[in-house]
């Protein structure tokens, strides 16, 4: 059964003639990792609201079409539910965190569940070894650094053990090699526990990598859908902005030095070169 | 070299809290674009504050426009300094978009006439027109943070201090943000951002100070900084795509470049000798 499962969606917020959403057809299976872009107010951030039930519990509007997550309507069924199913992580992880100790933290999801407290301190203390988040566990979160944060939000979250974790620009304010952390990290749960992972983000240059799949949104449709290589050559990505090392490979396509496969990291990009040059000019 | 800032071995330290500058002397001429980069903690928001007297030093000194910060107001200050922090929300509070732009005009004390071209000047740069009467809580977080960018502009600053511009800002924003930074700086304006953005950084700003643990760490033009290996790493920054392609196509001997490296598509291009075909 896919995790997401959205036919023919609409979607207008109370009192905007405007669709947020326009005939939203998505399918999203166990283990994808897919990158979600587009210009700013192209409903990404709709799109997310949808799939943790946000909409159309608590922002009121007009919902037409089909949206199942995890098999289940999301019409009908309630956000306490869902977010069983489903994980959220935000820009701003100081948003998310409110408790005295990152320990707290942790088991705050779990306590709300009602399970026994042997069973929440055990899956905590996995936690705290799984993420790396041992030695801070007495640590009030709002004296962590961002990037420690970012992992707590994670933590707190993936405890619960969602099937989807989408995250909105986790890493808008960490500092390169925090942000580089933090997305290794998506890729090992990703990896590991098999969930899927919607990641919203503008700079493509540090989350392609990653990707299995590409959408692309503007003015409230999905506008183009598939593997990273392809979507990003298509004309659509000019758009959200082409990372510098596609860009070489766009400008040498076409020519004598064309590379074989598309980089989507430096490291791609120095070996398609080495194989160009060793190639010799002139084939 | 006009210098509008001259940051005379600094020293601060908060309260409770480690030494947040370690002794940083810093100078910015007028009409630079300039990125301070490091990590999260580096001291970036601390060093920043100082240039409009949020923050005074307790050792050395911050002369800023010829004014030394701890005998100045912070409101005679601010009227040249303008300051945008790395979240927006802890400087929006007006009901609507509209006023938002026209509070800092207002209290600076425009004329009625100037105030309704300023702000009307500041909301079409950024796109907010569309937003002029709604409250600046139902924007996005990217709104926001142009709403507060358009705020301290449209007072027309001689200084601006921009923590993180690009962050939640997508590819088109971005490029129209370093249009007008490079206008701002035509127009003789200085312009500070703070940023994790290498690629931004590395195409749109004049010079790079990288910062660490409260001090400088290293500065120059920022294809010679961000080509420094040792200096980025030291400072958990990560190069550019294009810079790091070039350091490894160097150390594999395909190219030869010596302390600086093509950082954007066509300089690489150009590196590897096939730029005459194209």
């Amino acid at each position: 059964m896919p995790i997401v499962e959205l036919r023919n969606l609409y979607f207008s917020y109370e009192g905007s003639a405007k669709p947020a959403l326009k005939n939203i057809n998505l399918v999203v299976d166990r283990g994808e990792f897919i990158v979600l872009t587009g210009p700013s107010g192209c409903g990404k951030s709709t799109l997310c609201r949808v799939l943790n039930g946000l909409i159309p519990h608590f922002y009121r509007g007009r919902l037409s079409g089909q949206a199942l997550v995890a098999g289940l309507d999301v019409k009908e069924t309630p956000t306490y539910i869902l977010a069983r199913h489903v994980g959220m992580v935000f820009q701003n992880p100081e948003n998310q965190l409110f408790l005295s100790t990152v320990e707290r933290e942790l088991a705050f999801g779990l306590e709300n569940l009602g399970l026994p407290e042997e069973d929440i301190e055990q899956r905590v203390k996995q936690a705290l070894d799984y993420f790396g988040l041992a030695d801070l566990k007495d640590r009030p979160p709002y004296l962590l650094s961002g990037g420690q944060q970012q992992k707590v939000a994670i933590a707190a979250v993936m405890i619960m053990e969602p099937e989807l974790l989408i995250l909105d620009e986790p890493t808008a304010n960490l500092d390169p090699v925090s942000a580089e952390e933090i997305l290794e990290l998506l890729e090992k749960l990703r990896k590991e526990k098999n969930i899927s992972v919607l990641l919203v983000e503008h700079r493509l240059e540090l989350v392609l990598r990653y990707a299995t799949r590409l959408l692309i949104m503007r003015e409230g449709e999905i506008i183009a859908d598939g593997p990273p290589e392809r979507v990003i050559l298509t004309e659509h990505a000019n758009i959200v902005g082409i990372p510098p090392v596609v860009e070489v490979y766009k400008i040498l396509s076409g020519t004598k030095y064309a590379l074989k496969d598309i980089p989507l990291t430096p490291s791609d990009l120095t070996n398609e070169i080495e194989a160009v040059v060793k190639r010799g000019v002139g084939h | 070299m006009e210098w509008v800032i001259e940051a005379e071995d600094v020293y601060y330290e908060y309260e409770g809290g480690g030494l947040a500058l370690d002794g940083v002397t810093l100078r910015v001429a007028k009409g630079e674009i300039l990125a301070i980069m490091g990590e999260n903690g580096a001291g970036k928001t601390t060093l920043v504050k100082h240039f409009n007297g949020l923050l005074k030093p307790q050792r050395g000194r911050v002369v800023v426009l010829g004014m030394d910060t701890r005998h100045t107001p912070v409101s005679v200050l601010a009227r040249h300094v303008g300051i945008v922090f790395q979240n927006p929300d802890f400087q929006l509070f007006a009901e609507t978009v509209e006023d938002e732009i026209k509070f800092a005009l207002r209290n600076f004390g425009f004329p009625e006439d100037v105030i309704e071209k300023r702000a009307k000047w500041a909301l079409k740069i950024f796109g907010l027109e569309k937003y002029r009467e709604r409250s600046p809580y139902a924007l996005s977080i990217g709104e926001r943070k142009r709403l507060s960018i358009a705020a301290v502009l449209s007072y027309d600053p001689d200084i601006v201090i921009l923590d993180e511009p690009t962050s939640g800002q997508d590819f088109l924003q971005k490029e129209r943000l370093a249009e007008l930074l490079y206008l701002m700086k035509q127009q003789g304006k200085t312009v500070i951002i703070v940023t994790h953005d290498v690629e931004f950084a590395v195409r749109r700003s004049d010079r790079i100070v990288v910062m660490k643990a409260g001090k400088i760490l290293g500065e120059g033009p920022p294809k010679k900084v961000l080509s420094d290996v040792r200096l980025i790493k030291e400072a958990r920054l990560k190069p550019p795509q294009i810079i790091e392609t070039a350091h490894s196509l160097t150390s594999k001997g395909v190219i030869v470049s010596k302390d600086i490296y093509p950082a954007t598509p066509y300089e690489l291009i150009r590196a590897l000798g096939l730029g005459e075909d194209i």
